[in-house]
């Protein structure tokens, strides 16, 4: 068995800080800002968020595009970059690369784009696809959507297996909705019910119109740098306390188990790296693709136990005002969900550790609840790229 | 009119697969070794560089292991024919292929995990052939 000394990567534990987050000035519908500019929009306003200047940036991360773009558009000659590109989870990926990066001295003040015109697709690049890649030879023949058609396809398997319904489904996309409510951002903020969820056009069984995230404009960006420096930062640290990244297929046909993903693995390094319990988390943010994203990721990071999530979800349990505080600022269902949406859970876990809702109110003020979760000193940020492909899991926390 | 939908381009590791169908007698590649099934075609052996991959015939039945009913497509090929069944299919032989299943209704009700199924050749032009899969008694 291992011990904490032993654990991989402990010596990275608690070595670095977010100091800066921040989206581009308007998400949502943004019909006058390409994907680099959203980009660049969200990399100022992190920078401004933490006191920071670009001059001081010296590690570079993307994805979508090459940091090479990004860094141009910027200005910016940074002596470290990556464009680990696994789909939506690579920006939390990133935060845990950024944070290797910064403890081993590659560079002292990371920062991590992304923007996407994923509703106006204004220079929007096109996703890769060719009939002679394995994609293009064994699943685009058979009119599999993508990527809600491969989800779907696991749900049904998870629902078979289990038991899971559609209404326990539905539970996870109305408390994201009430969520939403309570942030201005968000761009669906009207409350919606379980039958609105089974009742909203059918996309791919077992996904309807409800259970299917969001396709809008939007940029966002973190600032990463050492827990020194973070002191002359003016934003209130968020410390990376664990990190870890899973993955175990490509296409949904090679699954090993459609009812398990990556997040298992992802899951167990963070919470080792960090040397915490489920019990002692306050706040999560789950990448929530679709519906099913959630359920399977819950079971996955070990809140349930398998073929559990359907009931842990229900009651609303993960709204406002419920004892598992999920997905606080509407997530990619409700607030936005520009094609790839891992920097904003990141975005989002920070807030809340930084206690920026205060003003809003608290979520367990039944009578008037506000969107800040009371006390939230440890919050866990988790996301999913492609298919249920690869995962990257983070454990933040405050003073 | 001409097929309409996204076709694949094989390639010389892929060939033997494509080349199989079009000859209405599909060949998997398996594991000298082990004989475990593989499925997409590889030049090696997943996990085991070492091992050498053989192409044999399969018996084209099996279950539906998942599905999805597809409703919208981008593709306007596909969004014709929507709703469809798309299913992983696992074969007899323990490999799982994703294909489309024809002659049953496209709903939940018709279609359940755990359903019998067979392999069908779907001649979709004069070089291409489909893996399809169809209801078969158990």
């Amino acid at each position: 068995m291992e011990t904490a000394s032993s654990t991989p990567g402990k010596h990275l534990s608690d070595k670095v800080a977010i100091v800066g987050v921040a989206e581009s000035d308007r998400i949502g519908i943004v019909p006058d800002r390409s994907s680099i500019a959203l980009h660049a929009e969200a990399a100022r306003n992190a920078l401004r968020d933490a006191g920071l200047a670009l001059a001081d940036v010296d590690g570079l991360w993307t994805a979508g595009v090459r940091p090479t773009e990004v860094g141009e558009y910027l200005g910016i000659v940074p002596r470290h970059l990556d464009g680990t590109d696994v789909g939506g989870s690579s920006f939390v990926i990133h935060v845990a690369h950024a944070a290797t990066a910064i403890a081993n001295g590659l560079c002292d003040v990371a920062l991590i784009t992304h923007g996407q015109s994923g509703r106006s697709k204004i220079g929007l690049p096109p996703r890769p696809a060719h009939p002679q890649y394995m994609s293009g030879q064994f699943e685009d023949p058979f009119g599999l959507p993508q990527p809600a058609g491969s989800y779907a396809l696991a749900c049904s398997r998870h629902m078979h297996e289990y038991g899971t319904t559609k209404e326990q489904l539905a539970e996870i996309a109305v408390a994201t909705r009430k969520w939403a409510a309570l942030n201005p951002r968000a761009m669906m903020r009207d409350p919606i019910s379980v039958e609105d969820v089974l009742n909203s056009r059918m996309i791919c069984w077992p996904f309807n119109l409800l259970d299917c995230c969001l396709v809008t404009d939007a940029g966002g960006a973190v600032v990463l740098t050492s827990r020194e420096r973070a002191r002359d930062c003016r934003t209130v640290p968020v410390r990376v306390l664990g990190f870890g990244e899973g993955f175990d297929h490509h296409l949904i046909s090679q699954m090993p188990s459609l009812t398990a993903g990556p997040a298992q693995y992802s899951g167990r390094r963070a919470f080792e790296m960090a040397g915490v319990t489920h019990a002692d988390l306050d706040v999560v943010q789950i990448y929530d693709s679709f519906t099913y994203t959630v359920l399977l990721t819950l079971e996955d990071l070990g809140f349930c136990a398998r073929g559990e999530g359907g009931a842990f979800v229900s009651n609303q349990r993960t709204a406002p005002g419920g004892d598992f505080p999920l997905n606080t600022s509407g997530g990619g269902l409700s607030y936005t969900h520009p094609g790839m949406f891992g920097i904003f859970t990141v975005i989002e876990g920070v807030r809340q550790l930084r206690h920026d809702y205060v003003k809003s109110g608290f979520s367990d003020d039944v009578a008037n609840p506000g969107r800040q979760v009371r006390d939230a000193k440890l919050g866990l940020v988790h996301g999913t790229g492609l298919v249920l492909s690869a995962t990257g899991t983070l454990i933040l926390g405050r003073d | 009119m001409g097929y309409d939908r996204p076709l694949p381009q094989r390639d010389p590791v892929t060939q033997p697969y494509w080349d199989s169908l079009k000859a209405h007698a599909m060949q998997l590649q398996r594991s000298k070794s082990t004989g475990a099934w593989v499925y997409y075609p590889r030049l090696l052996m997943p996990g085991d560089p070492e091992d050498e991959l053989e192409w044999a015939p399969v018996s084209g039945t099996g279950t539906v292991y998942a599905l999805a009913i597809p409703h919208v497509h981008p593709h306007p090929g596909f969004r014709a024919l929507a709703p469809y069944v798309v299913a992983l299919v696992e074969l007899e032989e323990g490999a799982r292929i994703l294909s489309t299943l024809i002659g049953v209704e496209p709903t939940p009700d018709a279609v359940k995990i755990g359903m019998p199924v067979e392999l069908v050749y779907d001649d979709v032009t004069d070089d291409i052939t489909l893996p399809r899969f169809q209801p078969r008694s158990a």
